[in-house]
């Protein structure tokens, strides 16, 4: 079938792609032959270099031992949770009243979402950061959770593009039938609004995980150490010591990488749908 | 019980509960703080007393005229230059991948890795690489002959220290304008391909005129987010330079963060912001503009 020759764009393809791959992979390949090697093998051998040995976990029990890493990753987990499953419920109940009724103040609210989408909270912050304070959840876990759920407003936009496409029939058959409205949102907007969750759950929990600003702002507190934030303060103290933060850096990599190999196909769905608006 | 009310008075119900929480949490997290930013930009609030005094367009005025403040911006400007090429880059691989290749699901899946790697450790592990005595960067530069570039402090020289920052995001999310822009030209039809064979275009000829004109619109929205992402880069010279050297990468935002949290302006930060939100509102509306004047000649 496939016997043409290999021609000269050809060649410029595949070495430009390798050339593509080999920028990707030549920074972590640095952090993890660092991360193997003890300080001594650090200090004498090349940054490139490979380690003696691929089997001397001794960088990362110390990160595990002083990092609070296992702290930063159960409140990362603890937040990620708590935040999608309330996104999941107000997303589809709003994208359910948006998406099904017309009702008076319907535009307005729409408008609201839609241009809240404009508002980059990032430049509120300065505001924000008093009512947070004057809510009672500064230095709590419930500061990032509640912007999460509430300054973020892609669930929303998302889901009402969903909704657009699951037949109105399927809500009327349902009435004919005398089942209640919010029966028709349980029991068919909810479970076929699932594409979108997982979208959702995907997109939201990689932002999450990756988000440095919320936590490292509203949540000083050592004990409330988020992955970003974790690894943050134990480069601060240990920043002479390469081996260690490449240990530090790898392990926080390491979940979300194994996460993307095993879920590229949902990844890759989810990125691209989230995106086309 | 809920079911045997009138559909009007269950719709009624249902509209009121399901919108109460969540439009209250919008306007709590999203409006309310715009205007209360808007607010204390009229004032010289140090973000404490219970005196906020009032000051009028005094700190719109001192943004605009101390080039210290606005002079921030430049440093941004790197980012969208860096933001221009990424797209580039995102093209040219796009287009590759969505021909006949073999791997491309491999080239895919490696290229689109760094998009799902957390940006804090992202950025210390550039720091490795730009280091200028032990970075990998140079230790590699030196290694192919080049050993005067091989010597260069990537993120100790001022102009030159926000390229090598833009580039970690060009690193970054290269992969993810790629997977949008291969998601585009998948959208594009194969018959117009076809015919173009017949007619007897060339490869150059069809990417010119069939396959760059349909990726237009995905192109634009992606330069848009481009110009909006480089004015609020935060995350990466807070984490690996601090602004440094002598607030050489210091971006707008940080300034912004800095003013507030760190010096007690609070009225001098809110100006600052709301500056920056009607610069991402007008890129933002020029964006909508363009987009529905491309999209109303299909």
């Amino acid at each position: 079938m496939n016997s043409k020759k290999f021609t000269g764009i050809d060649i410029i393809k595949y070495l430009s792609l390798l050339i593509g791959v080999f920028v990707v992979l030549f920074p972590p390949y640095v952090i993890i032959v660092n991360s193997f090697k003890s300080s001594d093998e650090f200090n004498t051998a090349s940054t490139m270099a490979l380690p003696d040995s691929f089997l001397n976990f001794d960088n990362f029990k110390i990160v595990f031992e002083r990092g609070g890493l296992l702290t930063g990753f159960t409140n990362t987990l603890i937040i990620i949770c708590i935040a999608l499953i309330f996104n999941i419920i107000f997303g589809t109940m709003v994208a359910y009243v948006l998406g099904r009724f017309t009702f008076k103040l319907k535009k307005a609210v729409f408008g609201a979402y839609l241009f809240a989408t404009v508002i980059p909270s990032i430049t509120t912050q300065v505001a924000t950061f008093g009512i947070i304070k004057q809510l009672g959840l500064y230095n709590t876990l419930g500061a990032p959770i509640i912007l999460y759920i509430g300054a973020d407003v892609i669930q929303i936009i998302l889901y009402l593009q969903f909704i657009r496409n699951i037949p109105v029939d399927l809500d009327e058959n349902a009435m004919a039938e005398g089942a209640s409205l919010f029966r028709i949102y349980r029991s068919i907007i909810f479970p076929l609004l699932t594409p979108a969750t997982a979208t959702l759950v995907i997109l939201k929990s990689i932002s999450i995980y990756n988000d440095m600003y919320t936590p490292y702002l509203y949540m000083p507190k050592q004990s409330l150490g988020v992955v970003t934030t974790v690894l943050m303060r134990f480069q601060g103290v240990n920043i002479a010591d390469w081996n260690l933060i490449s240990a530090a850096i790898l392990l926080i990599l390491l979940p979300t990488v194994i996460l993307y190999f095993v879920l590229q196909k949902y990844i890759f769905e989810g990125v691209t749908s989230g995106a086309v608006k | 019980m809920f079911g045997t009310l009138s559909y009007k008075t269950q719709k009624n119900i249902i509209i009121f509960s399901f919108l109460l929480i969540p439009v209250a949490l919008l306007l709590l997290f999203t409006y309310y703080p715009a205007l209360k930013l808007v607010w204390f930009s009229f004032t010289d609030w140090d973000g404490y007393s219970p005196e906020k005094p009032w000051v009028g367009l005094d700190n719109y005025k001192e943004v605009f005229s101390n080039p210290d403040i606005f002079g921030v911006f430049t440093h941004n400007f790197a980012y969208f230059v860096m933001g221009i090429v990424q797209n580039i880059v995102a093209i040219y691989f796009a287009v590759l991948l969505n021909g006949r290749l073999r791997g491309r699901n491999v080239f895919r899946l490696l290229l689109f890795l760094p998009y799902i790697m957390n940006g804090v450790a992202v950025a210390f592990m550039f720091g490795y690489v730009f280091d200028t005595t032990q970075g990998s960067l140079n230790l590699l530069l030196q290694a192919v002959g080049l050993t005067s570039l091989g010597e260069t402090s990537w993120l100790g020289t001022p102009g030159l220290v926000n390229y090598s920052l833009a580039s970690t995001g060009l690193w970054r999310f290269m992969g993810y304008n790629m997977v949008i822009y291969i998601a585009s030209l998948q959208a594009i039809p194969r018959d117009i391909y076809e015919a173009a064979k017949i007619d007897g275009a060339n490869a150059w000829q069809t990417f010119w005129r069939i396959t760059l004109p349909n990726m237009k619109p995905v192109i634009q929205l992606n330069l848009f987010l481009t110009v909006t992402g480089a004015l609020e880069v935060f995350d990466l010279p807070f984490v690996l330079t601090k602004g440094g050297p002598a607030g050489a990468s210091q971006t707008y935002v940080q300034r912004v963060v800095e003013t507030a949290f760190a010096y007690n302006h609070y009225g001098l930060a809110s100006a600052m912001s709301i500056i920056l939100l009607f610069f991402v509102i007008i890129v933002v509306g020029l964006q909508q503009f363009v987009l529905s004047r491309g999209g109303s000649g299909k």
